[in-house]
């Protein structure tokens, strides 16, 4: 017990880090997985539902909703209005949609700059959980057990509407076989309106869930971009168990970037290698071939 | 005859679909072996397999004694095994002389040493040196045919490679088949009989993925059963 | 366009007696960007796979180029063998992670990669320095016997050189069934298969080589700039380079130097214009490119064809 005790704490973080990566990561499977495209600013839409959290953020219950209400509206639209200005883009031109997400990240990433400061800002989350739980002898956050237990009933729902609905069933043919969608006389511009628009929400709903975890600050988009790219590389795209492979991928990111810091401070970087490196060698062939367009 | 190409209880399933049955074939170094029958009948299925485009459920194949079941297509591309594919597919971006060299350059000792013969293709098949892009479908069929043969392969597969050609252009496919040497084994598929009929040592009857009948183009052509089996499909 | 590379030469050799010393190491960096941009180029444009990965390789040679430097030798030639090897070691290490993946995937996982490295040199400081960066590399002389490079002149002047041979050097290769090879898997992978050629292998030298120019460039970043942070190597840089390529004309390695110029050029520019806005600025950039670059490509095919 008391070998493991000193752990206990890191390895709860990491399960609360990988919760949060899992829902923004999922956003960027969407995109990238039905409608193609590398959404270059998906963290700046993590950041803006951020920022809404911080700028709301009262200690109330209803400010959290608030916010959780005007964030995912807000990121939303972002998506949706990425996925207009991609509308004059050719599908399969990755080169010049990565150049446009890109550019609306760094202009965003900018802009959001100018409006909140270059500091990390302070976010408060509601009196209520805002303090301690004793927890086997230690003492732990209480929002973040309140968030491992919105976060995880979150990637249930998923779960459930990626196996179980028609929309779901639809995404995940779309990202087994790309072609598919266009066979099936689905309008393409709303395939991708949809997807952007479904992927910023997402976005918005973790970032406002999740800036009392990773805050809002000039770095905060960047960071989830990296985490949730690797959380996509990591989780693959092998059909069916697409939503749960991602889900292990988060959390085992989780656990690097918390427990494996606690255990080896400077090694998390090269742990997120070494974690690639053999996943994606352990994969053969075959199962990243699935992945090509070709 | 010793056999180029053996085939042993080949199958291949598509989901519930089964293209291809347990389907067994022998052909000899030089022969020339037309595969026919009705759409549907796994004719394709059974090139892709060979050329080790798509892998079997079940059986084996070997080219010249070897087994190479398990080989992915650019190896049995290096053993000599050809193809000249349905739709023409050159690499726009390199000129024609370039396509038929690059295509040749694996079985002929790298791409420098391949040029003189891929120019005489090039000039055999009457084809403008121009990028692949530029050309009109019946020159990049000739193009197609030339890239084939730059590989100096020992088995040729031809999909339906008299689809959409014109009189002439089928003439000139026709003899060109013809004066193939015997180095070269064939195994065609193809919908025009006429063009199997002049050219097949022995056709092979392919129906629902089963395996029909093999022989002579006269004992096919006067075989009731085959008669029966495309008679039937067509109905 | 083939006559613009006479005049091109020209001035770049003649630009540091016109232009002052600041101008010239900025020039300096450029050509050394441009470099890097090259080996984008390579993969990108050449071999069909999108990189945004390429600063990973630069990091690691301009590392090992600059311990190299700090600890033991100072000869240029020494410091460029080691930033290839280094750099080419980096890129056959990730060769797995990258060399099945195509397209928006490939795009994706090398990214991931780019950023990693970011994070491992900010995080590794006792040999990067971490973000504080990496200072005191001292000037290097080319070769044994050869004086210091101790003017920005002489330093911009060796980077011209080095530059100019590595890209001969490519440009070369790439002529040859080397090129044609690539541009086979770029064009159609499974026909190259049909036809024998171990696609896969071909795509994995590419990678390495394209390691082994970002790695030798990032041995001349120590020489020309003399520091290194972090920052060096960053996303927006990735992006930048990218940009630079497309502009270039994607399949171009010498177009890729020109729209590297291009792209920092506009970015100084733009950063001078309106201080502090400079990202604001540059993200527009990017999005106006994405907008009028098809369009340009698709008018200036019509007016040649």
């Amino acid at each position: 017990m008391n070998q493991v005790d000193p752990y206990l704490i890191p390895a709860l973080d990491g399960v609360a880090y990988g919760l949060l990566l899992f829902v923004v990561a999922a956003g960027l499977v969407l995109s990238f997985g039905v409608a193609g495209i590398l959404n270059l600013a998906h963290g700046t839409l993590y950041a803006i539902g951020a920022y809404v959290a911080a700028i709301l953020s009262d200690g109330s219950w209803l400010a959290l909703l608030l916010a959780l209400a005007v964030g995912v509206g807000a990121a939303t639209a972002g998506g949706a209005a990425l996925s207009g200005m991609l509308a004059p883009v050719p599908r399969g031109d990755h080169l010049t949609q990565a150049l446009l997400t890109f550019g609306v990240a760094l202009a965003g990433g900018s802009l959001l700059v100018m409006a909140f400061g270059a500091e990390n800002l302070p976010v408060r989350v509601p009196a209520t959980v805002d303090r301690p739980v004793d927890l086997a002898g230690h003492a732990y956050a209480g929002y973040r057990l309140v968030f491992i237990a919105v976060a995880a009933a979150l990637a249930l729902a998923l779960h459930a509407v990626v196996t179980r609905t028609r929309a779901g069933m639809l995404v995940r043919a779309a990202v087994d076989d790309p072609d598919m969608v266009a066979c099936l006389g689905v309008n393409p511009e709303r395939v991708r309106l949809g997807v952007l628009a479904a992927s910023g929400a997402l976005a918005g709903a973790a970032g406002v869930l999740g800036a009392p975890i990773i805050g809002p600050g000039p770095s905060t988009a960047a960071t989830v971009l990296l985490l949730s790219l690797v959380v996509v590389v990591l989780g693959g795209r092998n059909g069916h168990s697409s939503v749960v492979a991602t889900l292990v991928a988060a959390l085992a990111v989780g656990q690097i970037q918390t427990l494996g810091v606690a255990l080896a401070p400077t090694a998390a970087p090269f742990l997120l290698f070494a974690a690639m490196a053999a996943v994606l060698a352990a994969r053969s062939h075959g199962l990243i071939r699935r992945w090509s367009p070709a | 005859m010793r056999a180029l190409l053996a085939v042993d209880a080949l199958s291949r399933r598509y989901g519930s679909l089964v293209a291809l049955d347990r389907i067994d074939l022998r052909i000899g170094e030089g022969e020339r072996h037309a595969l026919i029958g009705p759409n549907g009948a796994g004719k394709t299925t059974l090139l892709d397999l060979v050329a080790g485009a798509a892998r079997p459920d079940g059986g084996r194949i070997w080219v010249a004694g070897r087994d190479v079941t398990r080989l992915g297509p650019a190896r049995r591309a290096r053993l000599g095994v050809g193809r000249i594919h349905q739709r023409p597919a050159a690499w726009p971006s390199l000129s024609t002389l370039d396509n038929i060299a690059v295509a040749g350059a694996r079985r002929c000792g790298g791409y420098r040493r391949t040029l003189p013969a891929a120019r005489q293709l090039l000039s055999a098949h009457g084809l403008p040196d121009v990028t692949a892009a530029q050309l009109s479908h019946g020159q990049r069929r000739q193009l197609e045919i030339a890239m084939a043969l730059a590989g100096r392969p020992r088995l040729l597969l031809l999909d339906e490679p008299a689809a959409g050609l014109s009189a002439v252009e089928f003439s000139q496919l026709s003899a060109v088949l013809r004066d193939l040497p015997r180095t070269v084994t064939v195994l065609l598929v193809e919908h025009r009989l006429d063009l199997v009929y002049a050219l097949a040592d022995r056709v092979t009857v392919l129906r629902d993925g089963q395996h029909v009948a093999t022989g002579t183009p006269d004992e096919i052509r006067a075989s009731s059963t085959v008669r029966t089996a495309y008679a039937e499909a067509v109905i | 366009m083939r006559w613009l590379i006479a005049p091109a030469v020209l001035a770049a050799v003649a630009a540091p007696w016109l232009a002052d010393p600041y101008t010239t190491a900025t020039l300096a960096r450029i050509l050394v960007l441009g470099l890097v941009a090259a080996s984008v180029a390579l993969l990108t444009g050449v071999a069909g796979l999108p990189t945004l990965g390429q600063t990973a390789p630069f990091a690691a040679g301009a590392y090992a180029a600059a311990t190299l430097a700090l600890h033991s030798s100072s000869v240029g030639v020494t410091q460029l063998l080691m930033g290839a090897s280094v750099g080419a070691a980096f890129a056959a290490l990730t060769t797995p992670l990258v060399v099945y993946a195509r397209g928006v995937v490939f795009l994706m996982i090398t990214l991931a990669i780019g950023e990693l490295v970011v994070t491992a040199a900010s995080r590794w400081r006792s040999v990067t320095g971490g973000t504080d960066g990496l200072a005191g590399m001292p000037s290097p002389r080319p070769l044994w016997g050869l004086p210091i490079l101790d003017t920005d002149r002489a330093r911009y002047l060796y980077a011209l050189a080095v530059v100019g041979v590595v890209l001969c050097v490519v440009v070369l290769l790439l002529r040859g069934p080397a090129g044609m090879y690539l541009r086979g898997c770029r064009d159609d992978e499974a026909r190259m298969r049909a036809s024998g050629h171990p696609v896969g292998a071909y795509l994995a030298i590419a990678y390495i080589a394209a390691g082994a120019i970002a790695g030798l460039a990032g041995s001349l970043l120590v020489t020309t700039q003399q520091y290194l942070s972090p920052a060096d190597f960053g996303f927006d840089v990735a992006a930048l380079l990218l940009l630079g390529v497309v502009i270039g004309g994607a399949g171009s390695v010498v177009g890729a130097i020109a729209g590297t110029a291009v792209v920092l050029a506009a970015r100084d520019w733009l950063s001078g214009l309106l201080p502090g806005r400079g990202p604001l600025l540059l993200g527009a950039l990017f999005i106006a490119a994405a907008y009028v670059l098809p369009r340009l490509r698709f008018m200036l095919r019509r007016v040649v064809a």
